[in-house]
């Protein structure tokens, strides 16, 4: 009780560093044991199982009566583990992965503000931009590690329903079994790349509004209106700046020739939006007055 | 929209495939194209004239496009394709008439408007006419001469426009440059190959003319003959061949643009190859141009190979030394999908030199012996490779590793190397010597064969064959028996490691006439099969479009602004040592909030804190307290004012606030995680040491006893107060800020509260409270700050305010009456009086009198007294102070 009354030059007190203010571990904590992140693991980790039950009611796909229109993934998928893999990729890039990097990054925020549990942090002190920045690592790797769950998952039920073996691409063609997980990676990798620019905005939002549905519902409804907008061909190569113009980029990595420019493309167009609403977040917050 | 070979390419149904969404997308890309070259077109109008022209009494249908002045250009002439007519290369031509070329299009004899029959490019007929185009450009005031009669002119066209244009080039020493595209250079070696009938193209070739009926009658009689007995014999082929670019070969010395299809089955890639050497060896620049399609269907790069042939015209025609012809040999590479809309990825490979169809390359060992099949009577049921009209289709496949052939059991031999140990890409036609024989009935005895080389999966599954294409060979009785070299496909494809090479003789095929009579034919290989590569050419790195790199380059930037702009601009003003032991300094604080530009949330606030005190901070709803305190805790900016603590001042996440502990408007907890885990949690994200959070004096402050496990979300109202409370004591901070702690506590709580205010300010420690129970804070504080409507109203000591004695309430035993009070009013020393509001009483504020002196003249005035005694009511106080703020 005495230092209270010793303290004459150091601002802080002791043991105080703002730089060691809201870890990442503390982060984690803090967001793992919410019952959305559990959710979304578990929406995740289950629907390979769901895929599986359905191949296995509804027979080896064949792309449906007469053939098909498009060659899709879902023609092999049950070729082996990585074909699966791929395929349970393929169904939940358009819209199921985006969802969990919406929430973590839109939630993020809005949720403490919500619980008015942000003021608290804030008054810690927790600079703002060391909070943002801690909350943005941590929401991007539960981002990363929702989407790296779901082929992870998918390889291992996969491995056992259908065993381990070489990716059979639809438009024929295999890539060896050694190639598939590193393949598997990028593919990974690029979406996660290519939903920062729903990161980037979930998280804008998250600072902008107490509502946490709010931000992550923005988020979402962009990518929607994105993907209208890509569908507009009308719009011509002016479609190339629109991120959802990439989303699927990533199935250049499944080709016999590895095919860069696509997915070059769409990490550049989704970094780029991503960079300037991640500034807008953070230009916003540190001036922004907390009266939530 | 139709490309220049559009019209050659049969008209037959589709197979509705996979690619057929692709195809759409391509056709969507192309009409993008056509889109911005019309608007680009809006720069100079393009004039049409059409005239016919009468060429040996035959009347020739022609359009002149010219665009500007008047000045001299050099021409152009464009034909169009078999079963076409000038109208197809309409945008063509307004494109080179755009870039200053004077265009001639014309429909050739049999077709379009033109009158005559179709002579298959005679020299003396369609050549001729050509030559009559030139003699017409050359009266036209506004073409460039070479000299007298002598036009500059260029020809260009697809297919039978393309032939036509070397043929001229070899018959017209006035032609300057040609760019045939996916000509012939023998039209014999491409309807006869190794003296097979290719009779499925053949008709379609015939068909497309119009039917027979159309023909000269030399070559209606000739093919009527040759499909007849399906055996091409010398007539015909010298025919065709006299009729054909080659006959010319040695005349044509023009630079050329050679311009062949990948996916070609009629006029294959060694056509390009004839030309080339031919032309070449006449000393002409040549310039080879693999494209991925060709007559099978497939991207024809229609805009591309345009763009091209204008440039190469650029160079040699306007002589700009400038124009880039591009290079010696191109090839377009298809690899992949673009997964954006499932059209073919294709990419230029190149190199400055034309490696020709047998490069170098390596040899690889094919197992299988000898093996013996049979040529089914009837030719019947042939094998299936490229099929005219869906071939498109299939060899579009093939490039993916996809593809319809199909050889049937017992009709061909078949011989496979073992897997490749690295990838190989074979680029020109592969080589391999082999002995045949066949046991034929009473035949001529001629074993006709076709021979493709497949690219087999490691796991033996899949076979693809290259562009669908095979090589026909007719092996003649004095060929068998003894070694004979077979010229496989040209192709240009890439063989992955693992994977194996199979060559496969089948003794039929679909697209050709084969002997009807039954054979038995016996093949084994002499050697190993040679493969052509072309290391030379080089596959360009993908040409990424500047903004891959520039976009995020420039939004980095921004960013960086946005972010740098953000900070402010007033420096943290230094800390003031001699405030060191202030816990707070608030100095002419104000804010107003930005959607009410008038109303002051504060206004002009200042006070001081000491070391030890407990403060009450109390004002009405809306008096400024919360804003001042968010303000203290960084949470909001003060638009003017300085607040400092222990001397520093309070910016957002200022490191002092790590010594302020506060408790304002309402608990903020994780509601997922229990009372326990959240303060823990919390102490944690001050990153300060676990030892100084003193989390067990903070929790049993909060005596919330075993609901500390439970989740936070299943709290009371006033257990949630209590945990707040805790978590701000957490670390005794020296500045604790307390906003209406005592809402939601019962009253043994309420006092506990109070209580632990005092102990903890005892130690030497700062409380702040702000409250509207008038009474907590007139029991628990030693000082006051009042706030009214954003302002200061009074600060000092609890005693100075609520007691200074110069307010006394009188008690009376009745009701006085209104003049009574008025002369207490009048009293000397005494300032105001007024009655209670229950009337047995009077407020008397004294003005210079004291207590002692005022009692007597009350009893004079017979007043009822039943007490008197200095009016201490924080609240009677407050609403004073507050009363007199607002008058």
């Amino acid at each position: 009780m005495s230092a209270a009354v010793d303290v004459t030059q150091a601002p802080e007190a002791p043991g105080y560093r703002a730089g060691r203010t809201l870890p990442l571990r503390v982060e984690a904590m803090r967001q793992l044991r919410r019952r959305r992140t559990l959710l979304m693991g578990g929406v995740l980790a289950a629907l390979p199982f769901v895929l599986i039950i359905a191949f296995a009611i509804g027979g080896t796909p064949d792309g449906g009566p007469g053939g098909g229109e498009r060659l899709t993934l879902m023609d092999t998928a049950t070729a082996s583990a990585a074909n699966f893999a791929a395929t349970c990729l393929f169904v939940s890039a358009g819209f199921l992965l985006v969802v969990p990097v919406a929430l973590f990054c839109g939630d993020t925020v809005a949720s403490e503000a919500s619980w008015s549990s942000l003021r608290y942090l804030l008054a810690a002190p927790v600079p703002r931009n060391r909070l943002l920045w801690s909350k943005l690592v941590v929401a991007l790797g539960f981002s990363l590690a929702a989407m790296t769950l779901l082929p992870v998952v998918a390889l291992a039920a996969g491995a056992a329903a259908y065993g381990w073996g070489p990716l059979e691409l639809p438009t024929g063609g295999a890539l060896a079994t050694g190639d598939t997980v590193p393949r598997l990676a990028l593919v990974v990798a690029f979406i996660f790349v290519s939903q920062l620019v729903t990161a980037a905005l979930a998280f804008w939002l998250s600072t902008k509004t107490d509502a946490p549905l709010g931000a992550v519902g923005g988020a979402v409804g962009l990518t929607i209106v994105g993907n209208v907008l890509d569908a507009v061909t009308a719009l011509g190569s002016w479609r190339e700046f629109l991120p959802a113009h990439w989303q699927f980029a990533w199935a250049d990595a499944l080709q016999p020739d590895l095919e860069w420019g696509g997915m070059v493309k769409g990490a550049a167009v989704s970094v780029t939006y991503a960079l300037i609403l991640f500034a807008f977040a953070f230009r916003g917050f540190s001036r922004k007055d907390i009266v939530s | 929209m139709d490309s220049p070979t559009s019209r050659w390419r049969p008209r037959l149904p589709h197979k509705r495939g996979r690619w057929v969404a692709g195809l759409a997308a391509l056709v969507v890309l192309a009409g993008g194209g056509t889109w911005t070259a019309v608007a680009d077109d809006s720069g100079p109008t393009v004039r049409r004239e059409d005239r016919t022209l009468r060429m040996d009494g035959v009347p020739i249908d022609t359009s002149y496009f010219t665009a500007g002045g008047s000045e001299r250009r050099p021409a152009v002439l464009i034909g169009h394709g078999f079963g076409g007519s000038k109208a197809e290369v309409r945008d063509q031509a307004r494109k080179l008439a755009a870039d200053g070329y004077a265009v001639l299009t014309w429909s050739a004899r049999g077709f379009g408007k033109s009158g005559g029959e179709i002579s298959l490019n005679a020299p003396d007929r369609e050549v001729k006419d050509v030559s009559g185009l030139i003699d017409w450009l050359a009266g036209r005031p506004e073409v460039q001469l070479d000299g007298e009669g002598d036009p500059r002119v260029g020809l260009t066209g697809a297919s039978y426009g393309g032939a036509v244009s070397l043929l001229a080039a070899g018959q017209d020493k006035r032609v300057d440059a040609v760019a045939p595209v996916i000509a012939y250079w023998n039209l014999a070696d491409a309807l006869f190959p190794d003296g097979v009938f290719k009779k499925l193209w053949a008709g379609i070739f015939v068909t497309t003319g119009g039917g027979c009926q159309k023909f000269e009658k030399r070559l209606c009689e000739m093919y009527e003959r040759v499909a007849v007995s399906g055996k091409p014999d010398a007539a015909a082929r010298a025919l065709l061949t006299e009729r054909s670019p080659v006959a010319v070969a040695d005349r044509i010395d023009v630079p050329a643009l050679i311009v062949q299809g990948q996916s070609d089955s009629l006029f294959p890639l060694d056509h390009a190859d004839a030309m080339a050497k031919a032309i070449s060896g006449n000393g002409a620049p040549v310039a080879v141009d693999w494209i991925a399609g060709g007559h099978d269907g497939g991207n024809r790069e229609g805009d591309r190979v345009e763009g091209r042939v204008g440039a190469w015209f650029d160079r040699y025609l306007k002589e700009e030394k400038g124009a880039d012809a591009g290079p010696a040999f191109r090839i377009t590479r298809t690899g992949g999908i673009d997964s954006t809309d499932g059209a073919a990825q294709q990419r230029g490979a190149s190199s400055a030199r034309y490696p020709g169809l047998k490069g170098a390359g390596e040899k690889v060992v094919l197992r299988g012996g000898e093996q013996t099949f049979r040529n089914p009577a009837g030719a019947a049921p042939p094998a299936i490779s490229a099929v005219p009209g869906i071939g498109g289709g299939l060899s579009q496949l093939s490039s993916f590793g996809v593809g319809l052939s199909l050889d049937f059991p017992g009709q061909y031999a078949r011989f496979d190397s073992g897997p490749l140990a690295d990838s190989v890409r074979v680029t020109g036609t592969p080589t391999v010597r082999v002995n045949v024989t066949a046991d034929g009935g009473e035949g001529s005895g001629d074993a006709v064969l076709f021979g493709k080389v497949y690219d087999v999966s490691p796991d033996g599954k899949q076979q693809v064959l290259p562009s669908q294409l095979v090589t026909a060979h007719r092996i003649t009785p004095a060929q068998q028996g003894r070694p004979i070299e077979l010229t496989l496909p040209a192709v240009d494809h890439e063989l992955d490691s693992g994977h194996r090479l199979r060559l496969v003789l089948s003794a039929t095929d679909l697209g050709y006439a084969s002997p009807a009579e039954p054979a038995t034919y016996t093949a084994s290989l002499e050697g190993p099969l040679s493969l052509p590569t072309a290391p030379l050419v080089t596959t360009a790195s993908t040409a990424l479009p500047w903004w891959t790199w520039g976009l995020p380059a420039a939004a980095a930037v921004i960013a960086a602004a946005l972010l740098l702009s953000a900070r402010r601009r007033t420096a943290t003003p230094a800390p003031d040592p001699a405030l060191a032991g202030v816990p707070l300094q608030i100095t002419g604080l104000s804010k107003k909030y930005a959607k009410s530009a008038d109303r002051y949330a504060v206004r002009e606030l200042s006070f001081r804190v000491e070391k030890g005190q407990v403060l009450g901070l109390l004002g009405p709803n809306g008096a400024g307290k919360t804003t001042s305190l968010r303000m203290l805790m960084g949470l909001i900016t003060p638009d003017e004012g300085d607040i400092r603590v222990f001397g520093h001042a309070i910016r957002p996440g200022a490191p002092v606030l790590s010594r302020v502990g506060s408790f304002v408007e309402g608990a903020g907890f994780l509601p997922h995680l229990s009372g326990r885990a959240n303060l823990e949690l919390y102490w944690q994200a001050t990153g300060r040491p676990a030892q100084d959070s003193r989390i067990e004096e903070a929790l049993e402050i909060a005596g919330l006893g075993d609901a500390l496990a439970r989740a936070v979300r299943t709290y009371s109202q006033g257990m949630r107060q209590r945990l707040a409370i805790a978590q701000a004591m957490l670390g005794m901070p020296d500045l604790l800020i307390l906003d209406e702690p005592t809402n939601g506590l019962d009253p043994p709580q309420i006092r506990e509260m109070r209580d632990v205010m005092i102990r903890y300010a005892a130690g030497g420690r700062t409380v702040i409270v702000s409250s509207h129970l008038l009474s907590e804070v007139e029991q628990s504080c030693t000082h006051l700050v009042v706030m009214d409507r954003g302002r200061l109203v009074q600060a000092g000591p609890v005693a100075e305010i609520t007691g200074s004695g110069d307010m006394l309430l009188v008690t009376t035993a009745r009701e006085v009456p209104q003049p009574l009070v008025e002369k207490v009013a009048a009293l000397p020393g005494v300032g105001s009086a007024v009655r209670t509001g229950d009337g047995l009483g009077l407020l008397v504020r004294l003005d210079g009198a004291t207590s002692s002196e005022l009692i007597p003249e009350l009893v004079r005035l017979d007043l009822p007294l039943t007490g008197v005694g200095p009016h201490r009511r924080l609240e009677d106080a407050f609403l004073t102070l507050i009363s007199g703020g607002s008058a």
